[in-house]
């Protein structure tokens, strides 16, 4: 295999790790050890998700690896009956790149917070998704510094309110999807901790996908950000709000009458998009989501059509397209080397220029 | 024993010359002058030629400083001989100075009745004045005191490929390869490997790979037809040990230790790094070394490569990053997890000056408290530190021994000094190198039928080790305090007591050979002790010290951490200890807090290696005080 057949559309990012002899359940992914999060604490339900959604890939356990950072999501680990690193603040990138590099055999699982992977991990979360490491990063967003006990985050609002912002927090913040995709990321989507399919469907996606992907989860803090993602989560307010990708269709949200939405996503000006009534511009008008454009402008546009405020927040797969990765191009020039070149350590130590003495 | 030369490097050399035993050469122009090179070509001769020999590059940080001025400066010191040498030579015996500037920072150096090389072509008004000079010094007699030879190399250069069709600008940059031909010509070099290697490097442009041979060709028949060199020299080969030399720097050995130690674990490398001087050859070398299994990564940051390199440690892999003192400080996090997660890790700090950004090119030893301690809590490594540039490969190998077989991170201490530094290499026969292979855990290990991570061997206290894949083993580490043995999360206060000491007790228990002391004379009431590069400047002064008459004992640290089991003992069998470092008394320090030893802590800072002779007159007080005592 040389450098070039690799990272191909259809090899999938599971290719390599070894499939599990027996039926699997959800109890199987449980470790042994109590799961110590605050009582309603998003994380339960992605826990719940992710342990119930395993089975399904078949793989077996001791070849997934879950590398955490610092933060209450970064506890996941301990939670898995997997092999796992609960590592150092921001670092569980770097450290799972070293880890999907020397190992092909390994399904590599990051899992962070916005304090973790946007603030202190910022540096490594941009050049991971830009190396495009086969490795699948599922990023917790409370907006909100749980583990410290309430200081506001790099996704906080601005003039938010906390400990450490008693007048209003003065950062602009960062959307992660804009940013990943910013960063040229081949996989990027978005799931709310209380959508169980819909966070199932991102998950298969990123998993099967050859290269690094980013999963935003909106996850609340019952503590310290209560209620942050709440207006995703009542019915009325869902519908005007939510709108959940598929690849191939038309872009619709809303209550509409035939139950198809009421709401379309549009092209507008230079590149960007903008919601419109599908009864004023027609359904032809609505644009077809394509996760495959290659050009990351799209999906990019996507991620803007509002700011924090949730006022349209779209979730599913902006982005899934297939570009060689990191790992699989490392790996193919030392396979290269070792088939061009003997493995002498002897002549290498000898050297080209020797004089003897006797 | 007799002294022959032969093998692939082996050129002839021309009969004759004034019988010399040591030389000194120093070669220095600005840094686009091409000095490195050229000093590195006369090591290859001599090498070739089969003295023993060392050196010392001294450049500036700045890739090309401002033309002609004294930070713009670059030299390279050869010094060659026909017996056993430790230091690349306390001053020069020969300058030869391609501009006014290089005549300025150097001639300082230059003992009277030293031989001056110049290249008179520099030497026009513009260029004095950017350096200070009101007058030529070629025209008054501030030179008198030396052996001066003028020579205007760029012109005579110039004539020289006048037929070549090279531009003029072109043809002057070969003025190099004139001024080594010229020294060649003069100790009776064999220039046969100039010419091919010459030939290599530029094989892709011939016009210019034959201008330089032409330019090299000019400068040797300078010497030979002009008359104004009436006495050439010879330095014949040294008498070392029978084998197989080549010449090596530091970092290339301590690259070609880590491939090594990758072939002799049998387990693939992983270097995680980031580019920073003077560590960055190490990352130019292992890239070229894929075939042995090893992979380099160029990480986005220093961190980003430590924990690239621990992550694939964690899978199995050998993992490597190498940096400096700047890069230590962001690797330090990364390190404790190393501690905590108790995983085998090579952490290379080749030291420059510092503190901070400090002196990049320029050596210093003062990162031995930071290796030791510079990480939070209690959070002990081992620490190791080569004495010279062919030392690296030893260390390396002896670095990741340690880092295996008791799943650590290991401090290896190098410097600028022996990174950028050459000296002859015994080349080690593979079959003689150890066997580093590791077990990995495949099997429950626990009273319960399950997989403890934090079990450990009784003998070397190092926790079994599982790597990812391993089918019924799945456990999770992480940098929170481990529970003793089950290694799950523990806030217990008696076990975590129990932890700290247990990491303590491990790596106070890897077994180091024990110190050995040099004292011919068996006599000795003052012991020199050193650690790391500054080994050929004090084993040198310690010659001179007992040529003058006196006696004086000699001992070399090469493992910081733990220390050997007998240097308490040894340090108490002397009235005087002294110890010499570049640094404010760092190893004195640990000396003495450990060992209630009061050292003479003898310190420099100067961003250079000792000269032997500045250590000599500090040795000779020393012993002369305790023998009148």
């Amino acid at each position: 295999m040389t450098a070039i057949d690799l990272g191909l559309p259809g090899l999938s990012g599971l290719a390599g790790v070894p499939t599990a002899d027996e039926p699997q359940k959800a109890k199987d992914y449980k470790s042994d050890q109590e799961v110590r999060w605050c009582p309603g604490c998003g994380d339960y339900v992605v826990l719940n998700a992710v342990q119930s959604f395993l089975p399904s890939l078949g793989l077996k356990r001791e070849n997934i690896v879950f590398v955490s950072g610092i933060g209450c999501s970064s506890r996941f680990p301990y939670y898995m009956n997997t092999y796992g690193m609960h590592s150092i603040h921001g670092r569980a990138p770097a450290i799972a790149t070293g880890l999907a590099t020397a190992r092909p055999d390994l399904s590599v699982w990051v899992v962070t917070g916005d304090g973790d992977a946007l603030s202190i991990g910022g540096n490594h979360l941009i050049h991971t998704l830009r190396r495009n490491v086969n490795l699948k990063i599922l990023l917790f967003n409370n907006r909100i510094y749980g583990l410290t006990k309430g200081q506001y985050s790099p996704t906080s609002e601005t003039g938010k309110v906390t400990k450490s912002t008693p007048m209003g927090s003065l950062d602009h913040p960062f959307n992660p999807v804009s940013l990943a995709l910013g960063a040229e990321a081949t996989f990027v989507g978005r799931a709310l901790d209380s959508d169980r399919k819909g966070l199932t469907e991102v998950l298969r996606q990123a998993a099967e996908h050859r290269g690094s992907a980013l999963v935003e989860i909106y996850q609340n803090c019952p503590i310290f950000n209560d209620g942050a993602f709440d207006v995703l989560k009542e019915p009325d307010e869902a519908a005007q709000r939510l709108v959940n990708l598929e690849h191939g269709k038309p872009i619709r949200f809303g209550k509409g009458d035939d139950g198809a939405g009421e709401f379309g996503v549009i092209r507008s000006g230079f590149g960007s998009l903008d919601v419109a009534k599908v009864s004023e511009v027609g359904e032809d008008a609505i644009v077809v989501h394509d996760a495959h454009t290659p050009d990351p402008s799209y999906a990019f546009a996507l991620s803007r059509l509002s700011a924090q405020d949730l006022s349209h927040t779209v979730t599913g797969v902006f982005r899934s397209v297939q570009r060689p990765t990191y790992d699989d191009l490392a790996r193919a020039q030392v396979e290269d080397a070792k088939a061009s070149k003997p493995a002498d350590l002897q002549s290498l130590l000898r050297g080209k220029d020797t004089w003897t003495v006797v | 024993m007799s002294t022959r030369v032969d093998g692939d490097a082996a050129g002839s050399a021309r009969p004759g010359g004034v019988k010399l035993d040591r030389v000194v050469i120093r070669f220095a122009g600005d840094s686009g002058d091409g000095m490195q090179l050229t000093g590195d070509r006369f090591t290859s001769e001599a090498a070739a030629f089969g003295n023993d020999l060392s050196t010392m590059p001294n450049f500036p940080a700045e890739i090309r400083a401002p033309q002609g001025t004294i930070p713009g400066v670059s030299s390279f010191q050869v010094h060659f001989a026909d017996y056993d040498i430790l230091t690349p030579g306390d001053r020069p015996d020969v300058l030869v100075a391609m501009n006014p500037a290089a005549l300025k920072a150097n001639i300082a150096d230059l003992p009277a009745g030293g031989t001056l090389i110049v290249n008179t072509d520099e030497f026009v008004k513009r260029n004095l004045t950017k350096v200070g000079y009101d007058a030529n010094p070629l025209d008054d007699d501030s030179l008198a005191p030396y052996q001066v030879h003028q020579v205007a190399m760029a012109t005579l250069t110039q004539g020289a490929l006048a037929d070549t069709g090279l531009g003029k600008k072109d043809a002057e940059r070969c003025k190099n390869m004139f001024a080594l031909g010229l020294l060649s010509w003069m100790y009776h070099r064999p220039t046969e490997g100039t010419e091919r290697f010459l030939r290599e490097k530029f094989a892709k442009k011939p016009d210019i790979a034959e201008a330089n041979v032409l330019a090299f060709r000019a400068g040797y028949y300078y010497g030979e037809t002009t008359e104004a060199f009436a006495v050439t020299y010879q330095v014949a080969p040294a008498k070392l040990a029978t084998g197989t030399y080549r010449q090596i720097t530091g970092n290339t050995a301590l690259a070609y230790g880590i491939v090594a130690a990758g072939q002799q674990s049998k387990l693939p490398v992983l270097l995680g790094t980031y580019p920073i001087t003077p560590a960055s050859d190490i990352l130019h070398e292992l890239s070229k070394y894929k075939q042995f299994g090893i992979t380099t990564f160029q990480a986005e940051d220093e961190i980003a490569g430590i924990c690239a390199a621990l992550g694939a440690s964690y899978g199995g892999a050998l993992g490597v990053t190498s940096t400096s003192g700047p890069g230590v400080a962001l690797k330090s996090e990364t390190i404790g997890l190393g501690v905590m997660t108790e995983l085998p890790l090579l952490v290379i700090d080749v030291q420059r000056g510092g503190p901070s950004t400090g002196l990049p090119t320029k050596t210093e030893q003062a990162d031995l408290l930071q290796a030791m301690f510079g990480r939070n809590g209690e959070s002990p490594v081992p620490v190791v530190a080569p004495q010279s540039p062919a030392d690296c490969f030893a260390a390396a190998i002896e670095a990741t021994h340690i880092a295996l077989k008791y799943r650590t991170p290991v401090l290896l201490l190098s410097d600028g000094a022996i990174a950028n530094g050459s000296e002859p290499w015994l080349i080690p026969d593979v079959a003689d190198l150890p066997d580093l292979s590791v077990e990995f855990a495949t099997e429950p290990n626990a009273p319960d039928g399950t997989f403890w991570p934090y079990l450990r061997d009784q003998e070397t206290l190092a926790r079994a080790w599982a790597v990812p894949g391993t089918p019924g083993l799945q456990h999770r580490i992480g940098g929170l305090e481990k529970a003793d043995g089950s290694g799950n999360i523990s806030y217990d206060p008696d076990n975590h007591d129990r932890m700290v000491r247990l990491r303590q007790a491990k790596i106070d228990g890897i077994e180091v050979p024990d110190l050995t002391v040099d004292d011919p004379s068996g006599k000795a009431r003052v012991l020199v002790l050193g650690w790391g590069s500054s080994y050929g400047p004090i084993g040198a002064a310690a010659r001179r010290v007992r040529k003058l008459g006196h006696a004086v004992a000699q001992a070399h640290l090469r493992n910081l951490n733990p220390f050997p089991k007998n240097l308490g003992d040894v340090l108490k069998s002397y009235d005087k200890v002294v110890v010499p470092e570049m640094n404010l008394g760092q190893l004195a320090l640990l000396l003495r807090g450990r060992y209630l030893v009061d050292v003479i802590s003898y310190t420099k800072v100067a961003g250079l290696p000792f000269k032997a002779e500045e250590l000599q007159d500090v040795l000779t007080d020393i012993v002369k005080g305790v023998d009148a005592a």
